[in-house]
């Protein structure tokens, strides 16, 4: 009898993303700092988590490597039942079009280009034809309330604006799933409070949504919660809602 | 991601830069342009010797007294000897001695002094035989020419160049005037073709006499009988080499010579168009070459621009990848901006070089040959120069890791 190597399967299978004693070692130096430090998180479909913590405790971290944005060092990753841990470069940019949309706490948009340009952008490197990008682009832009403001620039709109604009570029591929690392950092309370409304509209609507932010105000605005500390996860009693 | 689709990245990308982009390509620009002027001043030079020499007439070999002192054909001491004579002539004339000479024409002559009525003007008298006018090329455009009988007879008439019947005889019929040459009457029985200047001076100031009626009454030579120069034409370009091995084994048994004691020189025009050629391929080597470090400080500049841009870049590649840009991506995206670079500024040194080949032979007096393979060349070299400088650069930017791109501030 042989013995067959053993490989990790996901526990959950109809879970949309399931991490399992993911660690993240940044080596800086001599020094070596532990960001993240065996985290197990499932995450289904539908779902609306916030990932709370304070500044340092490594969401961050945790958000790139669920954004297949890094690896992790150690521990395993399923995205929709793929082990993309071991994945190249190419290979997740590629899973990063098609499953995933972020939003950034700086919005990330490109300055020169006009709202539906900027919009367009994911779904250039997914290969869908000039024409139907102008459409889809101007669809996502009128999800969000921008329908006015699709030959602006982002010089030419305000925060909240701007991190709408940025919301749509997450959408406009209908991805499995919408990352948002301190999406409302950089925004007044009216934004804020605009842009958390739109995230549980499209929530609603049945898009999973992974939120991380440090204030709880906006943790609250999730139907679940998590805290993270010195790099590992804790799921408060009766956090699910 | 098509390339069309890169290409317009790389555009839009270029365009939001317009200055930087603008002197970027200034540097290609002014590199291939003065690539292309200089190899063009440099062909074109040569064309017109090469165009001057050909007008000499067809299959034309040129005897000179002195002998060579190169393979180049080079000739040293010309005119000083007087060792060709009217005899050599006539003896290469003969198709028994040298079957592939068609026609043979002696020239001796000087300059001289014309007096029509009160007008003077002194031009070159050109002493020949009535087959200089074939083996030459020329034709008489009024009267005629001087017959074999008139150069037995040493009879006192002459044919005249446009440019001498001008300066002599202003508006006035030259045909059958009278005018004087060295105090000698003679009577013009002919007016020639216009030919133009040539590196042999204008060739439409002449003044041609039968050789016998010069040896007579005008050549102060000791020895009239001889002759400065022997035109040869071979009967067609095959029997050149032939008619120069036959003129040359001829003259040598007549001078009773070796080929190292040789008194006389036989060239022919593709002696003269290799040494024209080979002058003129140094000075354009040479002009190119600066040319060509220019193009290289050029193409050191779309590197140097396509560096700072990766780095200014850092975020805006970083969020490229976020969105589902592969590595690959983004090194064809940096590579057909540096490509573009370079190929639009060949484009508009193209156009430099095109307008400049135009321009400066009116300036300066001077044939610029802008041929359509050098202008692909320049095109091809600005775009490998693209290329190349985006190499590194491209690369660079594909090897940035997303997450360290995303957050440099
Ligand atoms: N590239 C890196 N190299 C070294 N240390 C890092 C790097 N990125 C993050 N860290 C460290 O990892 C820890 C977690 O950081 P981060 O995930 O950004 O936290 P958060 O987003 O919760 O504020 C911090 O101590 C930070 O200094
Ligand atoms: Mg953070």
């Amino acid at each position: 009898m042989t013995l067959q190597p053993f490989v990790p399967q996901p526990l959950t299978p109809d879970a949309l993303l399931e991490l399992r004693s993911v660690s993240k070692t940044y080596a800086s130096g001599s020094l070596e700092v532990a960001a993240v430090r065996g985290v197990d998180l499932v995450v289904h479909q539908g779902d609306y988590v916030a990932i709370m913590g304070p500044s340092g405790s490594g969401k961050s971290t945790l958000m790139h490597i669920i954004g297949c944005l890094d690896v992790p060092t150690s521990g395993s990753y399923w995205l929709a039942g793929v082990d993309v841990a071991g994945m190249g470069e190419s290979d997740l940019a590629v899973v990063r079009n098609q499953r995933i949309g972020f939003v950034f706490q700086q919005f990330n948009l490109l300055a020169t280009m006009s709202a539906w340009r900027n919009v367009e952008l994911p779904l250039i490197y997914a290969g869908v034809p000039r024409a139907e990008r102008r459409r889809r682009a101007v669809e996502a832009l009128t999800r969000v309330g921008l329908a006015d403001r699709v030959d602006h620039r982002p010089g030419e709109l305000s925060g909240g604006q701007q991190q709408r604009v940025s919301v749509a570029r997450a959408l406009v591929t209908e991805p499995d799933l919408i990352l948002a690392d301190e999406p409302t950092g950089n925004l007044d309370s009216t934004s804020t409070a605009d842009v958390l409304e739109l995230f549980a509209e499209l929530n609603a609507q049945g898009r999973t949504i992974v939120l991380i932010t440090h204030e709880h105000d906006v943790a609250e605005a999730a139907r679940r919660m998590v805290v993270m500390r010195d790099g590992r996860l804790d799921e408060p009693m009766g956090a699910r809602r | 991601m098509t390339w069309l689709e890169t290409l317009r990245t790389a555009y839009d990308a270029l365009r939001t830069r317009r200055l930087r982009s603008a002197l970027t390509m200034l540097g290609i620009l002014i590199g291939i342009a003065a690539v292309m002027l200089t190899v063009g001043l440099g062909q074109g030079a040569q064309k017109q010797v090469t165009d001057q020499i050909n007008k000499l007439g067809s299959n034309l070999l040129i005897v000179t007294p002195g002998s060579s002192t190169s393979a180049s054909g080079v000739r040293g001491g010309r005119g000083s000897a007087t060792t060709l004579t009217m005899d050599d002539a006539a003896m290469l004339a003969d198709p028994g001695v040298a079957p592939d000479i068609a026609r043979v024409a002696p020239v001796s002559g000087g300059s001289l002094s014309l007096v029509a009525g009160t007008t003077t003007w002194t031009s070159n008298v050109v002493a020949t035989t009535p087959d200089w006018l074939a083996v030459r090329a020329r034709t008489v455009s009024l009267g005629r020419f001087f017959t074999a009988d008139e150069l037995a007879s040493e009879s006192p008439v002459v044919v005249l160049g446009t440019t001498t019947v001008t300066q002599l005889l202003g508006g006035a019929a030259a045909v059958g005037q009278t005018i004087t040459i060295g105090g000698q009457n003679v009577t013009v029985i002919g007016v020639l073709n216009t030919e133009g200047s040539t590196t042999g001076g204008d060739q439409d100031d002449l003044v041609i006499m039968p050789q016998s009626t010069y040896a007579a009454r005008l050549s102060t030579s000791a020895n009239p009988r001889s002759v400065s120069t022997i035109y040869i034409e071979a009967k067609d370009s095959t029997s050149l080499s032939a008619a120069y091995q036959e003129a040359t084994n001829a003259l040598l048994s007549a001078h009773g010579v070796t080929l190292t004691s040789q008194d006389f020189t036989v060239s022919s025009q593709q002696a003269l168009v290799d040494t024209a050629t080979s002058t003129t391929r140094i000075l354009t080597v040479l002009l190119s070459s600066i040319a060509a470090i220019s193009l290289l400080v050029g193409g050191i500049g779309v590197m140097n621009i396509m560096l700072v841009s990766v780095t200014e870049r850092i975020r805006e590649i970083g969020l490229r990848k976020a969105l589902g840009a592969t590595p690959r991506i983004i090194l064809r995206q940096f590579l057909v901006e540096a490509s573009l670079l370079g190929l639009v500024g060949g484009l508009a040194g193209l156009g430099l070089g095109m307008l400049g080949g135009v321009i400066l032979p009116r300036v300066v007096n001077f044939p610029v040959a802008i041929s359509p393979v050098a202008a692909a060349a320049g095109l091809g070299v600005s775009l490998i120069i693209g290329i190349t400088a985006g190499v590194y650069p491209a690369s660079r930017a594909a090897r940035l890791a997303p997450i360290e791109a995303l957050r440099s501030e």
